[in-house]
């Protein structure tokens, strides 16, 4: 049960009764009043009670655990699911997956990891109607994510000696928007290489390009 | 599979009693028909089709332990197919 309504003479007393039914505080619910208590002519006519909604608020780290874990369980995975960052406005989710052979999981440069972390981050934030409030989830998978990030920093700077060796641009692979950002950041200071990206995701891809010192100067 | 498909989508929604799906299974494929309330038709078809895309690139990890292609159609309760 994660709603209840109730009906008492004042609101607060309602609130009290609902909190009381559901097992819960009053930091945990998100209250409505439906109808505000009347007290009648002499206490007589037109009394009318209060009424109040009080909802369970969901807490999104438990939601996005709780939907990862039977995500990987129905998909025969063995996982266990480590909360490495509860997150808050500013800082995301971090969930960590450990289990064997995750491969599959993570699927072809990270696609079905980030497949599944957008699901989750929306299962998560379900509950959340300010857009500000709402978390962003990280998921990763036995150190998948660092790993990533070496092979793309080194992938950056291959491409940026290339594209300026031989001055022209060059289109990598499409890639989820955090592997994307890692290029963007990697190359951000080096005058001769821009960097930007085009298309539709899930296809969207980072077109690494050359800048001459010439149109540098003319600036 | 089915259950997980059905799991997910009742995730997403504003009414789960009302998620409904059927499968269709081929030798080298499975076809899912998942029928939401209408109102939760965008919910998991998404903005150009990201929700029901990652819907089925999760549940391609369970296909592929099959050998089987993995197709989704996000249809109205009870009415035509509106996306795949």
């Amino acid at each position: 049960m994660n709603k209840v309504v109730v009906q008492a003479k004042t609101v607060e007393l309602a609130v009290a009764s609902a909190l009381e039914q559901l097992n819960t505080t009053r930091d945990k619910v998100q209250i409505r009043v439906l109808e505000q208590p009347k007290k009648g002519f002499f206490g007589l006519f037109g009394v009318r009670e209060a009424r109040v909604e009080v909802e369970r608020m969901m807490d999104p780290v438990e939601e996005a655990v709780a939907f990862v874990q039977n995500v990987t369980r129905m998909l025969g995975f063995q996982v266990s699911i480590h909360i490495k960052e509860r997150g808050s406005r500013k800082k995301p989710v971090v969930l960590e997956l450990v289990g064997e052979d995750l491969g599959l999981l993570i699927g072809k440069k990270g696609s079905r990891i980030a497949a599944l972390q957008f699901l989750a981050e929306i299962v998560a934030n379900r509950q959340i109607p300010k857009l500000r409030d709402k978390r962003r989830l990280i998921l990763d998978a036995d150190g998948y994510r660092e790993r990533r990030k070496e092979a793309l920093v080194a992938l950056a700077h291959r491409v940026a000696e290339r594209v300026i060796q031989t001055q022209k641009e060059v289109s990598l692979d499409p890639m989820p928007a955090m592997d994307r950002k890692i290029i963007h950041q990697t190359l951000q200071k080096m005058k001769q290489i821009t960097t930007h990206s085009v298309g539709k995701e899930p296809f969207r891809y980072v077109v690494v390009g050359y800048k001459s010192i010439q149109s540098l100067r003319g600036e | 599979m089915k259950e997980l498909v059905e799991y997910i989508a009742q995730s997403l929604v504003d009414h789960p009693d009302q998620v409904r799906v059927t499968e269709e299974i081929s030798d080298d494929q499975i076809k899912f028909r998942l029928s939401v309330a209408p109102e939760d038709l965008g919910k998991v078809i998404g903005v150009g089709g990201q929700v029901i895309h990652s819907i089925r690139n999760v549940v391609q990890a369970g296909g592929l332990k099959e050998n089987k292609r993995v197709q989704i159609e996000a249809v109205k309760g009870g009415s035509d197919l509106v996306s795949n």
